[in-house]
């Protein structure tokens, strides 16, 4: 068993549930509530990461972190470290494949809340943040923490974009489903199958959670 | 006091006038798609409209003029939406103490009593009836201590069983209120018997406003007398006959209490309340027979709630005439279809309408 493997793949998945939890809130709430000019190319970036192959995306990450590029340029100038096969890297590259998952439930939430319901609460006094706080937020609620825990099993499986961005470095990059792969490839059966198990029951216990959380009797 | 004006061509047209006392109730009455609710939404400044100028309790919420436009937070306004908008995840009392700038558990229960939820505060809307649920509704909107109470529709989204309850207790309630109360409804019904005035409203344009058998009696033009559903709606001409003005209509003279303002010659419409008709009795005979008599053939008889609508063809025309009478006279008298009877219009009761 790869303890260091899981200890990365925990963090990784930590790391980027969390910060799409606000990211991916107001994503979906500006894309629910706005209207801007290149809206639908908006919606079209948040979705394309679900419908891209990961060694595509990966790919193109890839490139877009390299020292020659730009932005990977700039990172260096700025940190004095690479991007590509790094920790740091590998998270970006997380938030933006991961995306999908934590804004479309969050988004499908927000657009369950009628309009007459942000109505009666601006009629009875209450400010926009007022509203969304103690209107929006609660009964966007099942939606979001969906869109957390999703986000969180999905970075925990990945594998394409892991492998082209992060590499193979231990304690860094190496992630549970690289070090299964890499059993696989060593032929060593047993430690692949608990590493499996292990992730399996992970994926299991989560998933139950959001679909009881979501079932929750709730005064709608 | 409330006082209203609108102006806007897009989205829909707006073309508005309406205003409303403290402590009386105002319904704003017109078909589906008139821009009732479009109007009551611009005094909650939840639609701008492209001019216009709305006042409330002497404070200017809406002046396009001087470029005021207050939000709709700082607009003391109670608006009981069409389906409620009840916050699901919030008790009874959550939802009321909501809406209050200073909540406390005294108030909630003092607006609880007024509407007769006593007892409810712990509930949650899905557990409530319609009819709970629009109580609940009002005591929110209430609970702002508005300058105006808005009601839009707020009797569709109950049974019929319900809406009668909601009816006696909203017209109870409204004794209490000191602010003005406008209700959006298509129903006319509704209108006279909760309100006070009515104002007419088709394709966005206010066309009258007034007390309520004004409006519904003795409307000003065709088009608002077609909107409140006036039967015995027909054109005729003034004509002069012994010093006197009167209606000619096929072929007959007609009597005219009200003919101020018109002169020989003018065309006009003219209408009568079916309960307006008087039935020549064939037991005894009454002195408003005198009075534009007719004789016409009875071809339907409509019975609800105890009031029977008789639909009669005036002879030699194809013109039909409506009367309302108590069922039990229509019974006494023996009434059927098919028989000949004797009516007079009465004179008092005709109103003109200039073409």
């Amino acid at each position: 068993m790869d303890w260091q493997a899981l200890e990365v793949s925990l963090k990784l998945a930590l790391a980027t549930s969390l910060t799409l939890l606000p990211l991916g809130l107001l994503i979906a709430w500006s894309l629910s509530r706005r209207e801007f000019t290149g809206k639908s190319l908006a919606e079209a970036l948040v979705t394309l990461p679900l419908v891209l192959p990961p060694t595509v995306l990966g790919y193109f990450l890839l490139q877009g972190m390299s020292r020659d590029s730009l932005t990977g340029n700039m990172f260096f100038q700025l940190t004095g470290e690479s991007l590509a096969f790094s920790f740091t890297g590998l998270w970006l590259a997380s938030l933006i494949y991961s995306l999908p998952f934590a804004v479309q439930p969050m988004l499908r939430a927000l657009e369950q809340i009628p309009l007459q319901m942000r109505e009666a609460a601006w009629c009875s006094g209450l400010s926009r943040w007022q509203t969304f706080r103690r209107i929006e937020l609660p009964l966007a609620w099942p939606g979001i923490v969906t869109g957390l825990m999703l986000s969180f099993c999905h970075t925990l499986g990945e594998f394409g974009v892991v492998l082209m961005i992060g590499g193979n470095i231990a304690g860094e990059t190496r992630t549970m489903s690289i070090a299964i792969y890499d059993s696989v490839l060593a032929f060593d059966s047993q430690q692949a199958l608990n590493m499996s198990l292990v992730l399996l029951a992970v994926a299991v216990v989560t998933v139950t959670t959001v679909y009881q959380f979501n079932r929750r009797p709730i005064r709608v | 006091m409330l006082k209203v004006r609108l102006r806007q061509t897009h989205p829909i047209p707006l073309e508005v006038d309406l205003h409303c006392d403290n402590g009386r109730v105002l319904a704003l009455v017109g078909p589906s798609g008139s821009g009732k609710t479009t109007v009551l939404r611009a005094i909650a400044g939840l639609h701008q409209p492209a001019e216009g100028r709305v006042d409330c309790q002497q404070v200017c919420w809406l002046d396009s003029e001087s470029q005021i436009d207050q939000p709709v937070q700082q607009r003391r306004c109670g608006l009981v939406f069409q389906n409620y908008a009840l916050f699901p995840h919030l008790s009874v009392a959550g939802n009321i103490a909501l809406a209050m700038d200073n909540p406390s558990e005294n108030a909630v229960q003092d607006l609880l009593a007024q509407v007769h939820l006593a007892g409810l505060a712990e509930r949650y809307p899905s557990q409530l009836s319609g009819g709970q649920q629009q109580r609940v509704a009002l005591a929110r909107a209430l609970a702002r201590e508005p300058g105006v109470l808005l009601l839009d529709e707020p009797f569709s989204a109950v049974d019929k069983v319900t809406r009668r309850k909601l009816y006696l207790e909203l017209h109870r309630l409204r004794r209490q209120l000191s602010m003005p109360v406008v209700l959006v409804t298509h129903d006319l019904d509704e209108a006279a018997m909760l309100a006070d005035e009515i104002c007419v409203i088709h394709q966005g344009r206010t066309l009258q406003q007034g007390p309520v058998d004004e409006v519904l009696y003795r409307p000003k033009s065709l088009e608002v007398a077609r909107q409140v559903d006036a039967r015995n709606l027909f054109s005729g001409k003034m004509v002069q006959q012994d010093n006197r003005l009167c209606l000619s209509w096929q072929g007959r003279l007609l009597a005219v209490d009200q003919t101020a303002g018109f002169k020989a010659g003018d065309a006009v419409h003219w209408m009568l309340s079916p309960a307006k008709v008087l039935l020549h009795q064939r037991v005894r005979q009454s002195r408003g027979e005198q009075e534009n008599p007719l004789t016409v053939q009875i071809t339907e008889m409509l019975t609800l709630r105890g009031i029977t609508t008789i639909l009669m063809q005036l002879d030699d025309t194809s013109l039909m005439l409506q009367m309302d009478l108590p069922e039990h006279v229509a019974s006494r008298n023996q009434l059927r279809p098919g028989e000949q009877i004797g009516v007079s219009l009465l004179a008092s009761a005709i109103h003109l309408m200039r073409e």
